[in-house]
């Protein structure tokens, strides 16, 4: 591999690492309001948080530019305030690419938070557990398979977003240039071929494994619990 | 001491339920499947908000609708043994006990090493939960309910879910709560058998009220917990000690009342207070003293009550000097001996049929 090509690797799988890391606690959020919540509007939550999956990328990037470009009201506020531009940046990326893993992970979430024994969490609190400590030292251990799932699975699709990640923090080589950006560019390149398929067999590669990976830790959890 | 009296409406069913219980004892609360004891049970545990209500424990209002004050369940100190143990599978059987332990509030009367000693938990600590056999998991699911230091034990039909042999398993553990821990406990059951063994005090509950409270001799004899037990069923309890074990024969006097009662010593010494209960088919009524009869014990006595028990049989109670005892005979035995109320005469009970039947009670 040339010197570009593992950076691009790198760059992906910082940014997929960041932008797990990032919606992870949000997608457990809003999760549990899906699940638990008894509110006027949960019908409109879920169906947006599964709009990246029905928009074209490219929308979804389009949408982050106004709300987190420069002059957008949220991307105006962070520079402001905290000096913080994510446009054209490494964060920018990961900030697109969690957008579009997070309907991923939230379903995932939302299924093993469904599968939760609500009479363990009753057990907990004639125990003494409150709210808090029951969701942490019970519903959250409980949840571990379809968080490791989600989280690898987010993981993996958050290596090969392309869309959202391209509109809006463009195609910056060392910066936002990840595998798929990488691979689109080599294929627009004249020689670039086999660079191109070289990428290719690294992001299949890499897609695979993370599969494999994420069911064998499910079945590892599992077995742990006992089921 | 615990009263509590509670209303709840959910859809079609109705919980009316009031009762007190002294502290401490066992309360059985006892009534057929979907009669509401265990939707008063989680009542009493906080996990289930009634429409209107009153708990009292120890002197602290747990509930009180009136004034708009609930206790949230995690604060009531109320250990909870559930049907299905609820032991929590991502951790082991020590981690169980020491989720229950870190989060005790109150004073501590039982620590780590004495509910383990109860319970006999030391080999099971290591072990993963979906490795416990039904009846562990109850022994586990009791010890950690003990662990967070409760002023009151619920357990909800612990057993029900275990077959016989298990059953046998967990109920020496039970008696051995009940005998030496001063906690009042709350104990569910439909099944009649657990109920002699281990409550001191009864509940009689059907279509989500309490029919009849009392402690269990008194109890034996009333008509409403005949209604749930069936005919074969019925029979008094009563309670005694025991003077004198004759090694020869086997046979153990047994103090009741005034009276004596001959049964079976089945491993039972002198000194121990039992609970019998003497089923009213197992009665015989004589209007002379008999002679000449197999049968070890013949008391005398006086009917107290007569009354219809179908519509061949009547039940005679007989106070044999300060306990009771019931029998059944046939309308046409009470036609023929003309027996009323007030009249003098004998109960003749088999010591083998009390065979087994002996239960030992604090």
């Amino acid at each position: 591999m040339n010197p570009s090509e593992t950076d691009a690797l790198a760059l992906s799988l910082a940014v997929a690492s960041r932008s797990v890391l990032w919606s992870l606690p949000p997608a457990v959020l809003v999760a549990w309001l899906l699940v638990r919540g008894r509110f006027p509007g949960r019908t409109a939550l879920d169906a947006f948080v599964h709009l990246p999956l029905v928009l074209p990328p490219v929308a979804v990037g389009y949408l982050l530019l106004l709300l987190f470009g420069t002059r957008g009201p949220v991307g105006g506020w962070l520079l402001r305030t905290f000096d913080l531009r994510l446009i054209f940046t490494r964060n920018g990326a990961a900030l697109a690419t969690a957008v579009m893993s997070f309907p991923l992970l939230v379903r995932a979430l939302r299924i093993s938070l469904e599968n939760v024994d609500r009479g363990l969490e009753e057990a907990a609190r004639t125990l003494g557990a409150g709210t808090v400590d029951r969701f942490v030292t019970v519903t959250l251990p409980l949840m571990l398979p379809g968080i490791i799932a989600g989280t690898i699975t987010a993981f993996a699709a958050g290596l090969g977003e392309f869309g959202a990640v391209i509109t809006f923090a463009a195609n910056i080589p060392g910066e936002t240039r990840t595998l798929p950006l990488a691979l689109y560019t080599a294929l627009q390149s004249p020689g670039g071929d086999r660079e191109a398929a070289r990428l290719a067999a690294l992001s299949i590669g890499l897609g695979v494994g993370g599969l494999l990976l994420a069911e064998w830790f499910a079945r590892r959890v599992r077995a742990m619990l006992g089921r | 001491m615990l009263r509590a009296d509670v209303r709840l409406r959910r859809g079609t069913f109705v919980l009316d339920a009031a009762f007190e219980m002294p502290a401490p004892g066992v309360v059985a609360l006892f009534g057929r499947s979907g009669c509401g004891k265990t939707t008063l049970v989680n009542v009493l545990a906080g996990l289930l908000a009634p429409d209107a209500g009153v708990i009292e424990l120890d002197g602290h209002l747990l509930l009180d609708t009136a004034r708009r004050l609930t206790v949230p369940a995690e604060r009531r100190r109320i250990g909870y043994v559930f049907q299905d143990a609820r032991l929590f599978p991502h951790l082991r059987v020590a981690a169980n006990l020491h989720y229950a332990r870190t989060r005790a509030r109150g004073p501590a009367y039982i620590d780590f090493d004495a509910v383990v000693q109860l319970l006999g938990l030391a080999p099971l600590l290591p072990r993963r939960c979906h490795e416990l056999s039904g009846g562990e998991r109850q022994r586990v699911a009791i010890g950690r309910a003990l662990l967070c230091q409760p002023q009151l034990l619920l357990l909800d039909e612990p057993l029900a879910a275990l077959d016989v042999a298990r059953r046998e398993e967990v109920l020496p553990y039970l008696e051995a709560l009940r005998d030496r821990l001063t906690v009042p406990m709350v104990y569910v059951s439909h099944n009649f058998d657990e109920v002699l063994r281990l409550a001191t005090h009864l509940v009689v509950m059907a279509d989500g009220g309490v029919v009849a409270q009392g402690d269990l001799a008194a109890m034996s004899l009333r008509p409403e917990l005949r209604a749930i037990t069936g005919p074969d069923a019925v029979g008094a309890i009563v309670a005694g000690e025991i003077r004198a074990v004759d090694a020869v024969s086997g046979l153990a006097s047994m103090a009741v009342g005034s009276g004596e009662l001959r049964v079976y010593a089945d491993g039972h010494v002198a000194g121990a207070r039992l609970r019998v209960q003497v089923l009213a088919r197992d009665v015989i009524v004589a209007t002379q003293e008999p002679h000449g009869l197999s049968v070890r014990n013949c008391l005398p006595g006086i009917i107290t009550g007569l009354v219809e028990d179908s519509a061949e049989a009547d039940l005679v109670t007989i106070d044999i000097g300060g306990a009771t005892l019931m029998a059944r005979i046939t309308s046409a035995a009470t036609r023929e001996l003309t027996l009323a109320v007030g009249m003098p005469v004998w109960a003749l009970v088999k010591a083998v049929s009390l065979r087994g039947r002996l239960v030992r009670h604090s």
